[in-house]
C-alpha cells in the first residue's frame, strides 16, 4: 500500500506522507538478515576443534584398515599409517574362517553365529518384556506399582560382579548353566531395569487422554497395548533395540562366565584370536578380527539411526 | 424416579489424605444438557471421570438409566467422551477412529459403516474420513473426537472441556454446533467447563462446583440473576458483579444498605426474610444493571466519578469511582465518557442481589 500512494502522489509532491515513504526507501544503515562472516574466530576455533577431535578418534580405525590390509612382511617395515603397497583380503579371510581358537580353527564364523543366536533372542525378549513392564506401570496404575519399580530401579545400581556366582548357582540349578539359553535368560534380567525405565518414561509421556479414549472405546490391556501404544511408540522401540543389540554383541564377561566354550560369543572368540600366546602374532589378522566383530554394532548405529530419526519425525505429530 | 438419566448417589473419592469430591449428589434428566462448572481444580473432571468409569470411586454409587454402573467398567456404561486434547488416534484414518470401539465391540461391518456415515454426515466431516488426525484442523480434530462417542450409539455424551484447546472463533462455532447437536440427538450431555460463557449458553441446568461441593444447581438465568451464594454471584459474569459490604438499616418503612458512606435504598429487593437491621451484608449488582444519567423514576441516585473507560464496540464499559469504591457499569457502546467525568448512577435493585456477610449466602 505505501508504494500506491507514493506512486499517486508523487506528482503532486506536496504530501508529506510522500516524503515520509521516501525518506524510509533510501534511508542508510542495516536491513534485512545479519551478515555473518564465515571465517570469524568462533567459527574457527568450533570446526578446528571438531576436526582435530574427529581425526584422533578416527586414527585408530584408519590405522586397523590399513594394517588388515597388508601381508606380514609388509607390517614388520613398521611403518604403520603408511597404506598398504600390495592391498590383500587374506587376513580378513582367514580371521572370518580359519584363525585358531584353543582346539577349533574355524575363525570367528562360530561366534559371529552365536553371537547372532545370543544377541537376537535376548533383545526381542527383554524389549518385549520391558515394553509391556513400562506400559502397565505407566497407565495401569497397579497396587504397589511405584514399589515394584523403585526395586526395579535399584536393581540398576548393583554391580554384576556382586551377581555373578549367585546367578551362575541358580542357572545350575535350573540346568541351562553353559547353554545359550541361560545367557538369553541373563541377558534379559539384566536389560530389564533400564529398559523397563525407557519404556515407563515413554508410556507416560504419551497423553492420557489417548488411553482413556480406548478405555471408553472398549479396549483391555492388550488392544490398548498393540493397537494404540505399540504403533505410537516406534521411536523408542529403537532405542531400546540399539541400546540392546549393542551392549549385548559388545559383553564380554557374561559370555565368558555363562557359557562353554562351543557357545562363546564373537566377543570371546576375538580375545581368544587376539591373545594367543602361541605362534607369531599376526597382527592383519587381529585387525581385521576386531573389525568384524566391532561391524554388527557400527552396522546397528548406522542403520537404525536413520530409521530412528524417521521414527521420532513420524511420531513428533500431535494426534 | 422419572427420567432420571445419570445419577450420582452420595460419591466420594480421595487421593490419600486429599478427598476431592465429599459426598456429592447429582440427579440428571432424561435429554439434559448439564454443565459442571467451575475454575481448575475443583473437582469437576474427576467428577466427570467417576461417571465415566476411568477413576475408582472411594465412596457412593453412580446410575446410569436406573441400573448401578459404579463397579462397571467405561465401555459398559452406555457412555461416549470427547476429551479437551481430542485424544485420537494418531496414527489411524479418521475412519479407524470412528470405527475402532466398534471394531473392538465385535459390531458387523455393515452396521459399522452405517453409523460412521451417519456421524460423518450430522458432521459434515465426510471429506476427511481417509486422513490422519495430524493431517486435520483443531476444529475438525474435536468434529472427529465427537463422532467417535457418536458412533457408539450410546445415551449419555461427556465433555471434557471439548473446546478449550480451540482459538476464539472456532470456539464460538463449535459451541453452536454442539447445541444443535444437542438438539437434534436429545441425549443425555453432561459438559465440563470452566468457561461460564460456554455454561450459560448450552446448559438447560449448571452446577456450580467449588472444592468438590456443588455450590448450585439451577437453570443459567436463576445462575446469573440470582446466584446462591457469593462464589456463585462472583464466578459467573464478566466483568464480575459489584459488591458493596456494609451494614443493613431500616428507616422509614424502607431498607439500606450502609456501606462506605453511601446509603443504597434496596427496598425493591425481594428478599426472602424480613430484614433485620445491623445485620453485615454484601450487596451485588452486575454492571448491567446501573442506569448512568437516566432519569431514575424516583430511585434515589447516587455520584461517581469515571475512572477508566473500556469501549468494546457493541457496548462500554466504564469503571467508576463511588465513594472511593472501584465498580464497573455496562452501558450502550455509543455513550462515550472521558475519564473524570462526574455521572449519576442509579441501582435497579429488584434484579441485585443481597448476601449475609458471615455465611455469604443469598438472603
Amino acid at each position: 500500500m505505501p508504494e500506491i500512494a507514493a506512486f499517486n502522489t508523487i506528482d503532486a509532491g506536496i504530501e508529506p506522507e510522500v516524503e515520509k515513504v521516501q525518506a524510509r526507501a533510501t534511508q542508510a544503515g542495516p536491513r534485512g538478515r545479519k551478515p555473518r562472516r564465515a571465517l570469524s574466530g568462533r567459527n574457527i576455533m568450533i570446526y578446528g576443534t571438531l576436526i582435530v577431535v574427529a581425526l584422533y578418534y578416527l586414527l585408530p580405525l584408519y590405522v586397523m584398515v590399513m594394517t588388515s590390509l597388508k601381508g606380514m612382511p609388509e607390517i614388520r617395515l613398521g611403518n604403520i599409517f603408511a597404506p598398504p603397497l600390495e592391498i590383500t583380503f587374506e587376513p580378513w579371510v582367514k580371521a572370518w574362517s580359519s584363525a585358531c581358537t584353543g582346539l577349533n580353527c574355524d575363525g570367528l564364523s562360530r561366534g559371529f553365529w552365536n553371537s547372532v543366536r545370543i544377541t537376537v533372542p535376548s533383545t526381542i525378549v527383554s524389549i518385549a518384556i520391558a515394553s509391556i513392564n513400562g506400559y502397565a506401570l505407566a497407565n495401569w496404575r497397579f497396587k504397589g506399582a511405584d514399589l515394584f519399580f523403585t526395586i526395579l530401579i535399584v536393581g540398576a545400581f548393583i554391580p554384576y560382579q556382586v551377581m555373578i556366582y549367585p546367578i551362575v548357582i541358580v542357572l545350575r540349578e535350573l540346568g541351562v548353566y553353559g547353554s545359550l539359553t541361560g545367557l538369553i535368560i541373563v541377558h534379559t534380567i539384566f536389560g530389564m531395569p533400564i529398559l523397563t525405565l525407557l519404556f515407563r518414561n515413554y508410556f507416560a509421556g504419551l497423553p492420557e487422554e489417548l488411553f482413556k479414549a480406548a478405555r471408553v472405546d472398549g479396549a483391555g490391556f492388550w488392544t490398548i497395548y498393540f493397537r494404540i501404544m505399540l504403533p505410537m511408540s516406534m521411536p523408542i522401540f529403537v532405542v531400546a533395540m540399539i541400546l540392546q543389540v549393542t551392549g549385548i554383541w559388545n559383553d564380554f564377561l557374561f559370555g565368558v562366565v555363562f557359557t562353554r566354550p562351543e557357545y562363546y560369543p564373537m566377543t570371546v572368540q576375538l580375545n581368544n584370536i587376539v591373545n594367543s600366546v602361541q605362534g607369531v602374532k599376526e597382527y592383519n589378522v587381529n585387525m581385521a578380527a576386531t573389525i568384524l566383530t566391532g561391524a554388527v554394532p557400527l552396522f546397528v548405529y548406522f542403520v537404525s539411526g536413520r530409521l530412528f530419526v524417521r521414527g521420532i519425525a513420524a511420531g513428533a505429530v500431535k494426534g | 424416579m422419572e427420567n432420571v438419566s445419570v445419577s450420582v448417589k452420595d460419591l466420594s473419592l480421595s487421593f490419600g489424605a486429599v478427598t476431592v469430591l465429599d459426598t456429592l449428589n447429582l440427579d440428571i434428566k432424561d435429554g439434559e444438557f448439564l454443565v459442571l462448572l467451575g475454575s481448575s481444580g475443583c473437582g469437576k473432571s474427576t467428577l466427570l471421570n467417576c461417571i465415566a468409569g476411568l477413576l475408582d470411586v472411594s465412596d457412593g454409587q453412580i446410575f446410569i438409566k436406573n441400573k448401578n454402573v459404579t463397579w462397571e467398567e467405561p465401555k459398559d456404561r452406555g457412555i461416549g467422551m470427547v476429551f479437551q486434547s481430542y485424544a485420537l488416534y494418531p496414527q489411524m484414518s479418521v475412519e479407524k477412529n470412528l470405527s475402532f470401539g466398534l471394531q473392538v465391540a465385535k459390531v458387523e461391518k455393515t452396521e459399522i459403516d452405517r453409523r460412521i456415515s451417519r456421524a460423518a454426515e450430522i458432521l459434515q466431516i465426510q471429506p476427511l474420513l481417509k486422513r490422519k488426525p495430524a493431517e486435520l484442523s483443531g476444529g475438525q480434530r474435536q468434529r472427529v473426537a465427537i463422532g467417535r462417542a457418536l458412533v457408539r450409539d450410546v445415551d449419555v455424551f461427556l465433555f471434557d472441556e471439548p473446546l478449550s484447546n480451540l482459538d476464539a472463533k472456532l470456539r464460538s462455532e463449535l459451541r453452536v454446533e454442539i447445541k444443535r447437536l444437542h438438539q437434534s440427538l436429545k441425549n443425555t450431555m453432561i459438559y465440563v467447563t470452566h468457561d461460564q460463557i460456554e455454561a450459560l449458553t448450552l446448559a438447560d441446568r449448571i452446577a456450580v462446583m467449588k472444592s468438590g461441593v456443588i455450590q448450585q444447581l439451577a437453570d443459567p438465568m436463576t445462575i446469573y440473576n440470582a446466584p446462591e451464594n457469593l462464589f456463585v454471584a462472583g464466578f459467573i459474569g464478566s466483568p464480575s458483579m459489584n459488591f458493596f459490604r456494609g451494614e443493613l438499616q431500616l428507616k422509614d418503612g424502607r431498607a439500606f444498605v450502609h456501606a462506605n458512606g453511601v446509603d443504597f435504598d434496596v427496598s425493591a429487593y425481594p428478599s426472602r426474610g424480613a430484614f433485620k437491621a445491623g445485620q453485615k451484608v454484601v450487596l451485588g449488582v452486575r454492571p448491567e444493571h446501573v442506569r448512568v444519567d437516566e432519569a431514575s423514576d424516583g430511585q434515589p441516585s447516587h455520584q461517581a466519578v469515571v475512572d477508566i473507560e473500556e469501549p468494546m464496540g457493541a457496548d462500554n464499559l466504564l469503571w467508576l469511582k463511588l465513594a472511593g469504591q472501584s465498580m464497573s457499569v455496562r452501558i450502550a457502546g455509543q455513550r462515550r465518557y472521558k475519564p473524570g467525568t462526574a455521572v449519576t448512577l442509579s441501582f435497579d435493585m429488584a434484579v441485585a442481589s443481597i448476601f449475609d456477610a458471615a455465611s455469604e449466602n443469598r438472603l
